[in-house]
């Protein structure tokens, strides 16, 4: 799950970590009222989306006056914001961050992950922030400054002061520094986080570390226990399928293609959006039903699939494993039935039974196409959907 | 010989009693694994099908010296169980349960290897010798005992693959579930170096997908150790960066661990790859002449 700047900062803040003075608004006279409760004669005002590069995409104005504020504001709410992160619709903006400027002397860029090779938390600086940090990686990897962070320990001060010396600190800075990574190694571990990025952190004119910018995501399959991160859940930053997905415990993610595919299995559901496309085919979306493809299940999922007005047939794909794959057959059949599915549904079914599921789909008088294999159902779907 | 389970090999379930754990151990006793007991805190000295309840791994350990854990319980419970076991004595440690923290696991890992425990998954369907041995929660009708050893990180994409070796004839000698999660207590390595080291694996197939650099390293491992003949195959060709699919492992982040970068990796190593799901079995047979 990921979290708003406001809510990253709100965060750092929370483990004495330094961000600038702000207040989140929902409305233009919010907004207004937010510049003077800031106090001073300019203000940042960023709109809170989902996606970096925020700035290019026209999401962070800097104004002189409330006036401006107001306008900036207006501006900004109840649009989409595109940028090079998002889709062609780009993120809605409901809410947007008023803060106080900075005057920037230098931009650095601090980092943590979850490391699968390590499997460690590994926190990354940098001297080159402010621009793409995967740019950097790429082209300058000897520039990305790395340190493990041991489980038992978390973040050691001199891990701080190793990476706040090379990224060219001075001895108070590099003090500010320690403070900081301590207290995000902290929050990393306290919070269940899987990335948090802060790009940039700055110097300011005045000397002091200030986080500018924060990116935070957390480990979805820990929310059960973070309760006040899970209040800061934004479904508007969400595509509305994958959130209706969601609540019948589906894995739907949209795709650009006109092929809905409904598979049981992650990988098996990769694997069909692959020969689908190997076979001429664009997939419309991923879509895993999970273990126990029940009726109930089938039904939501082809609903879902079919809120996609590009779909134009689809793939069912269901390895049986331990059910009967007649039992599902009926399940697919009833669930047709009730949607009113009017596009060509292929099915492949394996496992248990498969040859008895397959004559009940044949004999159901249904739009279904019962295929064998995966290169079958591949082929039958792209086939169907060219109106061959 | 086969990799790390095999007919003699005693199995306990942790969350013996609740409905996942009561459903598949009565199928991995119907396949003929030995199941020796099971455990659920409260009901120690009960009786369920037809074998003994523990309250603790501790208990069960002194009454029935079982060799592996097959693990059931809900997410929030699996780094209690999984160190349990370990700590208990238990060798070797398999975790179905899907969900598990990814922190819960960085410290998980770092345990079960201080213990000298093997742990498959979480989040994954388990391992198999056909035949003689199923811990997990695959369908053991479509195996076959024989040849091949198979490693992947998705369940129904290794039923795929053990069906189309089936079919040939070929058989599995072990298939390891390794799971879909970020911080797999065993990886593509481990399942390979296995497989290289067991006298009845003659071919090994590998199935990784996007996300993380398990396949590239994989790739690495086998050009130096691995002299039997290897197929890969990757899943998540068409998945756009950002967005993750289904696994939580499966995403393609800061522009690593694409299938297109898994695939290079592999042939580079003088893997056989395939690029479509449906021919595994068969590139594996072009490969090993069989």
């Amino acid at each position: 799950m990921n979290l708003h700047e406001y809510q990253a900062k709100q965060l750092f803040a929370e483990y004495g970590m330094p961000v600038s003075k702000g207040e989140v608004v929902w409305s233009v006279e919010e907004a207004v009222q937010a510049a003077g409760k800031i106090g001073g004669g300019k203000w940042v005002v960023k709109a809170q989306v989902h996606a970096g590069g925020r700035g290019k995409a026209g999401g962070v104005k800097i104004v002189s006056t409330k006036e401006e504020v107001g306008e900036v504001a207006k501006s900004l709410l109840g649009r989409n914001l595109v940028t090079y992160q998002t889709d062609a619709n780009g993120q809605p903006v409901h809410r947007l961050l008023v803060e106080a400027p900075t005057s920037i002397a230098r931009e650095l860029y601090l980092g943590a992950v979850v490391d699968r090779a390590t499997r460690r938390v590994i926190v990354m600086a940098s001297t080159e922030g402010g621009v793409e940090i995967e740019k950097v990686a790429h082209d300058t990897p000897e520039k990305i400054l790395k340190a493990i962070v041991d489980p038992l320990v978390g973040v050691m001060p001199y891990q701080a002061r190793e990476l706040g010396f090379q990224l060219g600190l001075n001895e108070v800075q590099v003090k500010q520094f320690t403070e900081l990574l301590v207290g995000m190694g902290k929050a990393f571990v306290e919070k269940d986080l899987a990335l948090v990025e802060i790009n940039p952190l700055v110097v300011t004119t005045e000397g002091n570390l200030l986080c500018l910018d924060g990116k935070v995501t957390v480990d979805s399959n820990a929310l059960y226990r973070q309760k006040a991160v899970r209040e800061m859940y934004d479904p508007s930053q969400e595509d509305e399928r994958e959130i209706r997905a969601r609540e019948w415990e589906l894995n739907y993610v949209a795709l650009d293609g006109n092929i809905g595919c409904m598979v049981n299995g992650a990988g098996l559901a990769m694997a069909t959006m692959d020969i689908v496309k190997l076979h001429g085919g664009l997939p419309a979306n991923f879509l895993d039903v999970g273990g126990g493809a029940t009726k109930e299940r089938v039904t939501e999922a082809f609903k879902i699939i079919l809120s996609d007005t590009a779909v134009k047939g689809i793939l069912v794909n269901i390895f049986g494993g331990i059910v009967r794959c007649d039992l599902i057959a009926d399940g697919i059949i009833a669930a047709v039935a009730e949607v009113g599915v009017s596009v060509p549904v292929v099915v492949r079914l394996e496992g248990n039974n498969a040859d008895l599921g397959a004559q009940k789909l044949a004999a159901s008088g249904l739009n279904i196409i019962p295929a064998t294999g995966l290169t079958d159902a591949a082929t039958k779907i792209v086939a169907a959907v060219e109106g061959k | 010989m086969s990799v790390l389970i095999h007919k003699d090999t005693k199995v306990i379930c942790q969350g013996f009693t609740g409905k996942q754990g009561s459903f598949h151990s009565e199928q991995a006793i119907a396949y003929g694994t030995k199941m020796v007991g099971g455990v659920t805190p409260g009901k120690g000295g009960q009786t369920h099908l037809g074998l003994p309840v523990f309250n603790t791994v501790r208990e069960s350990v002194e009454a029935v010296q079982p060799d592996a854990s097959v693990i059931y319980v809900p997410a929030p419970f699996c780094k209690d169980s999984i160190i349990e076991a370990a700590e208990a004595g238990i060798k070797l440690i398999v975790c179905i349960t899907e969900g598990v923290p990814t922190l819960d696991m960085l410290q998980v890992k770092l345990i079960v290897d201080s213990l000298g425990a093997r742990l498959i998954g979480p989040n994954c369907p388990g391992i198999i010798t056909p035949g003689e041995c199923k811990i997990g929660i695959m369908p053991g009708h479509i195996h076959l005992p024989g040849k091949v050893g198979i490693v992947s990180r998705s369940g129904t994409l290794t039923y795929e693959t053990v069906k189309q070796t089936t079919e040939l004839g070929f058989g599995q000698s072990t298939c390891i579930g390794i799971g879909g999660d970020p911080i797999p207590g065993t990886s593509h390595i481990d399942a390979l170096k296995m497989f290289q080291d067991d006298p009845l694996t003659e071919a090994i197939v590998m199935v990784g997908e996007i996300g993380g650099t398990a396949e590239e390293e994989a790739a690495e491992f086998i050009k130096s150790y691995v002299k039997k003949p290897v197929v890969g195959y990757i899943a998540g060709v068409t998945a756009p960066p950002g967005k993750r699919m289904g696994h939580a492992g499966a995403i393609i982040s800061g522009g690593k661990g694409t299938a297109a970068e898994k695939f290079a990796a592999l042939e580079a190593a003088g893997v056989a790859t395939c690029k479509s799901p449906a021919d595994i079995g068969k590139t594996l047979k072009e490969l090993t002449g069989w």
